[in-house]
């Protein structure tokens, strides 16, 4: 990060995409998905606040890296097949 | 397999952002964006929005953004506005996103100028019922009842007083072209709300109801279908009041509204006759929107 | 040019439109007033092509006024008073946003009690927003400043807002014959508003987020820096300004007959040039007297006042308002200036013209013969700091 007067800008001006922020690390509960049950309606993308879900072949994929393991996406599942585990397991 | 989507695919809105588990503000700003596209530019007063996209010099944001003081949403979004005219550069959306302090309480006046003016912007209140950024204190969007960090429940029972300010009359007093309310558990319908708000000259307001599992003391995987229960219990209501015409955009089952409170700490504390109290008045209130419906329907 | 006889606040309507400002939020006020309604004018006449947002308060207006600037257009407004107080946040941040919008100032007091009359609280309470500070002296001055103000603001190495300060009645309703200058020479003066960064969908980037202790503490050296260097480049300007029009206004000061003076008074506004026509008539009398004029009060003119302290003997400071606590605020600028300087001369406070209170030859008079005085023999029971022409209850006021 640009650091003396001379480097930086004469206002934060903000340029850089936040996805070099890692909020993985907040996550208490580990979302997996059962993708022989997933039926691919897109409900856990649609709905997550972190944008942290990706459209897969068989499911969702997640980003861990960002996912904050808010158990949305568990939860909209209409079939049930996203579980959340806890991290520590 | 192709997937079949109801929304926008293209992302505006990065992650790595600073909202809590399961915030309802960041998919309000995601869906608002997969609505607006990359010709918007957004103003943002103090506010979780103010903090979340990140520290310099990170953003989660695609489109331009202006950081503003609290209070200016309304006459920052007539500046750029302004600005825009002058330059030659008429096609660009302008958005103020705004909490509901910074429209309902400090922010109203501005707000108030622009509509006035009928200024061509979209003004959104990300509604989430209380000054979440600053840790959870009451504001004028506050409904009966709320525990917050300024309405405490000790002994003397201090909990919010006053009903929830009434945003969206207010504005239609303004005589603004378009009002909507919306709720992040539907973002087709806020899509398709924010879409028609932009597609119509003049100033548009827009309030989406937003959980905060932090401030309403509730599980963040609750943030979905919380706004289905707030809908059926008449909490909040989903409408449009186009040129003064009223349209009540979702009409759910009534479920009773102590299954919606009893989800959230903040509620939790309610006494049984002050529920009936309050369920009373949100079903009298949706039976208005009913009735304003019914006669403004021949203006539409 | 045109010579046409303009008062203050068409004078300042005229320089923005001279100066194309592209965007102007504003919200009336007594005595600015009449700087909107002109505007208005000259919108509806088709002489000024700009977008005119009718804000609901002096806060929306600079607020509106440093989005614009912004989003890149150049952003001009103007008020008084107690709206100058209202706008002081978006002053601030204004400065921190590095948005050269131009403010015009008409000073007047502030309330209770209610007054509409000149005085210089309403833009000293504005010290330390960062923003930049132009007065005048008169009307011509005011109009030519307008222009001079952005070119200043908008230099990529300044980037500040300014706030531009003219005495309520004395000049906002006073007219004056004025040179108006023609747009043309304007126009190569000073160059279309077209500012590095700035919000543009083509290039999506945040501006104004939050930062972290470790940093923030550089943007606010950077704005320092940036304060510091426009002393050069107002020297230059003004410079500049005076092969295109022949008119100077000192640079970073008014200096008045200074050479070889002994005493000279040191304030802002309208009054002093009534302390100029005095100095003339003293001068004439063999009085070696002078007149500093405050022409730029941020960035304050340190150099000015040690190179006056290297020369004279006293130097009494005229305040039209106070900093209740201690002295009024040019006093005490022009104290700390001396402290770490050489030549330190005598000085004195005389808080002066409060509220509108005229301020006329024989007052002038009285002060450089009260310099002299206590310079002699001591401050005396007045003490340093003396708000001149109280009322003291025998002495009729027309006499005061």
């Amino acid at each position: 990060m640009p650091g003396t007067i001379d480097e930086i800008p004469i206002t934060p001006i903000n340029t850089t995409n936040s996805t070099a922020v890692k909020t993985g690390g907040w996550r208490a509960f580990r979302p997996i998905c059962d993708t022989d049950k997933c039926i691919k309606c897109w409900s856990c993308w649609k709905f997550c606040p972190d944008v942290s879900i990706a459209i897969g072949e068989d499911g969702p994929i997640y980003d861990y890296d960002h996912c904050k393991g808010c158990g949305i996406c568990a939860n909209v599942c209409p079939v049930k097949c996203i579980e959340m585990i806890p991290e520590n397991k | 397999m192709m997937a079949k989507l109801t929304i926008p695919e293209e992302e505006l809105m990065s992650p790595g952002h600073m909202g809590c588990l399961g915030c309802g503000a960041t998919q309000a700003m995601r869906y608002v964006l997969k609505a607006a596209g990359r010709r918007t530019i957004l103003s943002i007063p103090a506010c979780c929005w103010a903090v979340m996209p990140g520290v310099w010099p990170n953003t989660c944001l695609q489109v331009p953004e202006l950081y503003t003081p609290f209070e200016t949403t309304g006459a920052s979004i007539s500046g750029i506005r302004a600005a825009l005219d002058a330059l030659g550069q008429e096609d660009i959306n302008v958005i103020g996103f705004a909490g509901d302090g910074g429209t309902a309480d400090i922010g109203i006046q501005a707000l108030s100028g622009t509509a006035d003016r009928q200024d061509n912007v979209l003004y959104i209140m990300y509604d989430n019922e209380a000054y979440m950024n600053t840790g959870i204190q009451r504001s004028g969007s506050t409904p009966i009842g709320t525990w917050t960090t300024t309405t405490p429940v000790g002994s003397t029972q201090e909990w919010e007083k006053s009903p929830k300010k009434n945003m969206t009359a207010i504005m239609a007093a303004h005589g603004i072209p378009y009002i909507a309310t919306a709720t992040t558990g539907y973002p087709e319908d806020i899509i398709k709300k924010v879409t028609k708000a932009l597609s119509i000259k003049g100033t548009k307001f827009m309030q989406i109801f937003s959980p905060c599992p932090t401030g309403w003391k509730m599980d963040p995987a609750l943030t979905v279908s919380i706004t289905k229960e707030a809908l059926s219990s008449r909490a909040f209501n989903l409408f449009e009041i186009e040129n003064g015409a009223y349209k009540v955009t979702m009409k759910p089952k009534k479920t009773p509204l102590k299954g919606y409170l009893m989800k959230q700490g903040r509620f939790r504390h309610m006494p049984d006759d002050l529920i009936a109290e309050v369920e009373a008045d949100l079903d009298s209130a949706y039976e208005n929107l009913l009735h304003l419906e019914e006669c403004t329907r021949k203006k539409a | 040019m045109v010579k046409e006889l303009l008062t203050g606040n068409k004078a300042t309507a005229y320089g923005a439109m001279l100066a194309r400002a592209q965007v102007i939020p504003a919200y009336p006020i007594t005595p600015q007033t009449t700087i909107v309604e002109r505007i208005a004018d000259l919108i509806s006449e088709g002489r000024m092509e700009t977008k005119f947002v009718k804000v609901e308060s002096e806060h929306s207006a600079m607020a509106a006024a440093v989005a614009a600037s912004n989003t890149g257009a150049r952003a001009f407004t103007a008020t008084s008073s107690h709206g100058l107080a209202l706008m002081h946040e978006v002053l601030i941040w204004a400065a921190g946003a590095r948005t050269p919008v131009v403010v015009v100032n008409v000073n007047r007091a502030l309330g209770p009690p209610w007054s509409v009359w000149a005085d210089h609280q309403d833009a000293m309470a504005q010290r330390d927003t960062g923003i930049l500070q132009f007065w005048c002296e008169n009307n011509q001055e005011i109009l030519d400043t307008v222009i001079m103000a952005h070119k200043v603001a908008e230099d990529p190495d300044i980037m500040l807002p300014a706030l531009i300060n003219q005495d309520a009645f004395f000049l906002s309703h006073t007219s004056e014959p004025v040179d108006v200058p023609d747009q043309k020479m304007v126009d190569d003066f000073l160059p279309p508003f077209n500012p590095k960064e700035k919000l543009d969908v083509d290039d999506p980037k945040g501006f104004g987020s939050l930062v972290m202790p470790p940093q923030y503490m550089e943007f606010r050296a950077n704005m320092a820096r940036s304060m510091d260097r426009a002393r050069d480049l107002i020297r230059k300007v003004d410079k500049e300004w005076e092969g295109l029009t022949g008119r100077s206004y000192g640079g970073m000061m008014d200096m008045y007959r200074c050479e070889d003076a002994e005493s000279i008074l040191f304030g802002a506004g309208t009054m002093m040039s009534t302390a100029k026509d005095v100095v003339d008539d003293m001068r004439n009398e063999g009085r070696k007297v002078g007149i500093a004029r405050l022409r730029i009060f941020r960035p304050f003119p340190v150099d000015e006042i040690r190179y006056l302290a290297d020369s004279v003997k006293a130097i009494g400071v005229m305040d039209r308002t106070y900093t209740f606590g201690q002295g009024g605020p040019l006093y005490n600028e022009v104290n700390a200036q001396l402290y770490n300087h050489t030549n330190q001369p005598f000085t004195k406070n005389y808080v002066i013209g409060v509220g509108g209170r005229d301020v006329v030859p024989r007052h002038i008079r009285s002060l450089f013969d009260d310099l002299e005085k206590v310079r002699e023999n001591g401050y005396g029971e007045e003490g340093e700091i003396h708000w001149w022409g109280l009322l003291d209850g025998k002495t009729p006021r027309e006499e005061m």
